[in-house]
């Protein structure tokens, strides 16, 4: 893709951001943290492209370790969320 | 060029893996990648209230779950044998599934699953801030590997162009473009940020590190200088030859290091929910960019999610305090306050209570609201909390929560320590919600928290936390006040008017303790 059109989609989903965060109810601030950092761990692709290149070594390793940070981060930061939000509950009526 | 026989079904898909630049992206990845994309807005999108918060969640895993498996197939490991020859004796070559190295892939995710999922499981509520702190760091050191595996290996993430200026010569020898390194300059940079700040933060969350803030002479000289030499190196390494980058970005991945180190060390303890807020930001800007650089959908449109949602809780945070964002990161807050306050000190009187007459008041309260601060969390109060509140619900008093946007060490930190405690969320309100209603109740019920009911900030213009939005505990008929003695003062380190009022009542004790004898007195 060219840098234009990289650059129109990065512009546009900033804003879409904006818009979707503010429309987040502040008690959930805390989920929001932990399901973002589980997000942004989608730096896995870039990892898993250098992990599954042989070709040069170092790349290769520092791919293999990149994948084991993001999977921590993507396996804890969705379980931990998940672990939070099932928590927030109105009680039963009596 | 050197034909390839594609020998296995995985060949097919693995061949764009390894394509030149300029060749067309296959649109069903780009299509996987930006359905991937779709589904982490509505991620967010879900936390807009707690009943689609799960199903949000739900949808972040899908999202995750189609990036990964499109980038495993597209990308699927390769080795190449020599094959038979063709008719007019060109040599072939077979490409085969590298399966060695595809479970090493595995193994490695195995591995990360095992440990996120066991750290998930295991984390007390309370030690949420330092978790998110920590993840933050990950995230940012993902990003610096990735950005050095590209550099070292630009040909697997298709970033190489011809050497010449029209960059359509193929015939040349190829380097990585300039765009793509100033796009992978600037992920390792803000991965580098990001990981060394998170590592700092979490030390200081965690209580490793001293959460006062420490001040070197000059700091702001300092941060500024290594911060414009990031820049300038930054752009040396986007115009060097191929041969000459490696200092370059070595340099500047070490800089970005400690510039990380140094802007967070002086910011203390009760400013991280800005700091964290902002590390969530940066762990973001860093994704994108190296979305940029590998011009993936999905990355792109998670980064620019991730950056902006970190950006407005920061200015959240900034705004519940009265304060700018550039003061914060310049940091220092607190520490000169802290001794100036201390000097004008002057003994006056307050009152004090017991547990048995705090649970007789409460009894007989009609409304009361309670508000939660850091001190909750340290002394894990809130299950008793909500003990003390039920009772009081039965025998026919309103309990209602108050939670200031900047209460404990992170955003929303106070709301998950109640959920934890199940407290029912419709009785949990922000600040301005509930602001109006202290004129009519019958007792405010801080415990722990001190700074966000300090009149100071409607009235002291000299004050340091003069201008941030305060609760009206003056206008409430009683005030209760658990702390745990009169000496420590709020960490903005002035005192606080609220606890020399004729109607407070100071319950000198540790939360937790207080709260459970006054359950006992109630029962």
């Amino acid at each position: 893709m060219d840098f234009i059109s990289i650059l129109s989609i990065f512009v546009l989903a900033c804003f879409v951001g904006y818009y979707v965060v503010w429309s987040v109810t502040p008690a959930l601030h805390t989920p929001l943290m932990a399901v973002t950092n589980a997000i942004s761990s989608v730096i896995i692709v870039g990892a898993l492209i250098a992990a599954a290149a042989a070709d040069v070594p170092g790349a290769k390793w520092l791919g293999l370790l990149g994948i084991v940070l993001a999977s921590v981060n993507i396996f804890g930061g969705f379980a931990v969320t998940a672990r939070m939000l099932a928590m927030y509950k109105k009680k039963e009526k009596k | 060029m050197r034909r390839f026989l594609l020998a296995a079904p995985f060949a097919v898909l693995a061949t764009p893996a390894h394509a030149a630049t300029g060749e067309a992206v296959n649109p069903w990845v780009a299509l996987a990648y930006l359905v991937s994309g779709v589904f982490f807005i509505l991620a967010l999108r879900g936390l807009s209230s707690p009943a689609t918060s799960r199903t949000g969640n739900r949808f972040g895993m899908i999202g995750m779950l189609i990036a990964v498996v499109t980038t495993l197939v597209t990308h699927f490991p390769t080795v190449t044998q020599n094959g038979t020859s063709t008719n007019d004796g060109t040599p072939t070559f077979l490409v085969l599934p590298d399966l060695f190295s595809a479970s090493e892939i595995l193994i490695a995710i195995a591995i990360g699953a095992v440990v996120g999922i066991t750290i998930a499981r295991r984390i007390a509520m309370t030690a949420m801030p330092e978790l998110v702190a920590a993840f933050h760091s990950l995230v940012g050191l993902a990003a610096v590997l990735v950005g050095w595996a590209a550099y070292l290996n630009p040909g697997a993430f298709g970033l190489l162009v011809p050497m010449d200026t029209i960059g359509t010569d193929y015939s040349l020898p190829m380097q990585i473009g300039a765009v793509s390194k100033i796009e992978m300059g600037l992920g390792i940079a803000i991965g580098a940020i990001t990981f060394s700040g998170s590592v700092i933060a979490f030390a200081k969350l965690s209580g490793r590190m001293s959460g006062s803030p420490i001040l070197l002479p000059a700091r702001h000289v300092i941060n500024l200088g290594v911060l414009a030499a990031i820049i300038v190196l930054t752009a040396l390494f986007a115009m060097a030859g191929p041969s000459e980058t490696m200092p370059l970005i070595v340099a500047m991945t070490v800089l970005a290091f400690v510039i990380g180190f140094l802007v967070i060390i002086p910011i203390g303890g009760a400013d991280m929910p800005v700091v964290v807020s902002m590390l969530n930001s940066y762990s973001g800007w860093a994704a994108a960019a190296m979305g940029f650089t590998l011009g993936n959908t999905a990355m792109i449109i998670t980064g620019a999610l991730v950056g902006s949602s970190g950006a407005i809780l920061s200015y959240i945070m900034c705004r519940a305090m009265n304060r700018s964002f550039i003061s914060v990161i310049a940091g220092g807050f607190g520490a000169d306050a802290g001794a100036g306050g201390g000097e004008a000190k002057e003994q006056r009187p307050y009152k004090q209570g017991s547990a048995a007459d705090a649970a007789f008041m409460l009894e007989q309260a009609e409304k009361v609201i309670i508000i939660p601060g850091y001190g909750m969390a340290v002394a894990q109060a809130q299950h008793a909390l909500r003990e003390m509140a039920d009772l009081l619900e039965e025998k026919g008093v309103e309990v209602k929560f108050a939670i200031h946007p900047v209460a404990g060490r992170m955003p929303g930190h106070m709301n998950v320590l109640l959920a934890e405690a199940s407290v029912d969320y419709d009785k949990v309100f922000e600040l301005e919600d509930i602001n109006s209603e202290f004129a009519q109740a019958d007792v405010a019920f801080i415990i722990g928290a001190n700074d966000v009911v300090n009149p100071a900030a409607k009235t002291d213009k000299s004050s340091p936390i003069y201008g941030m939005p305060v609760f009206d505990v003056d206008k409430a008929k009683q005030v209760f006040f658990i702390k745990r003695s009169m000496g420590g003062v709020g960490y903005a380190g002035v005192d606080n008017d609220v606890f020399y009022m004729d109607q407070t009542m100071m319950l000198l004790s540790d939360a937790k303790k207080m709260v459970e004898e006054i359950v006992k007195n109630l029962d």
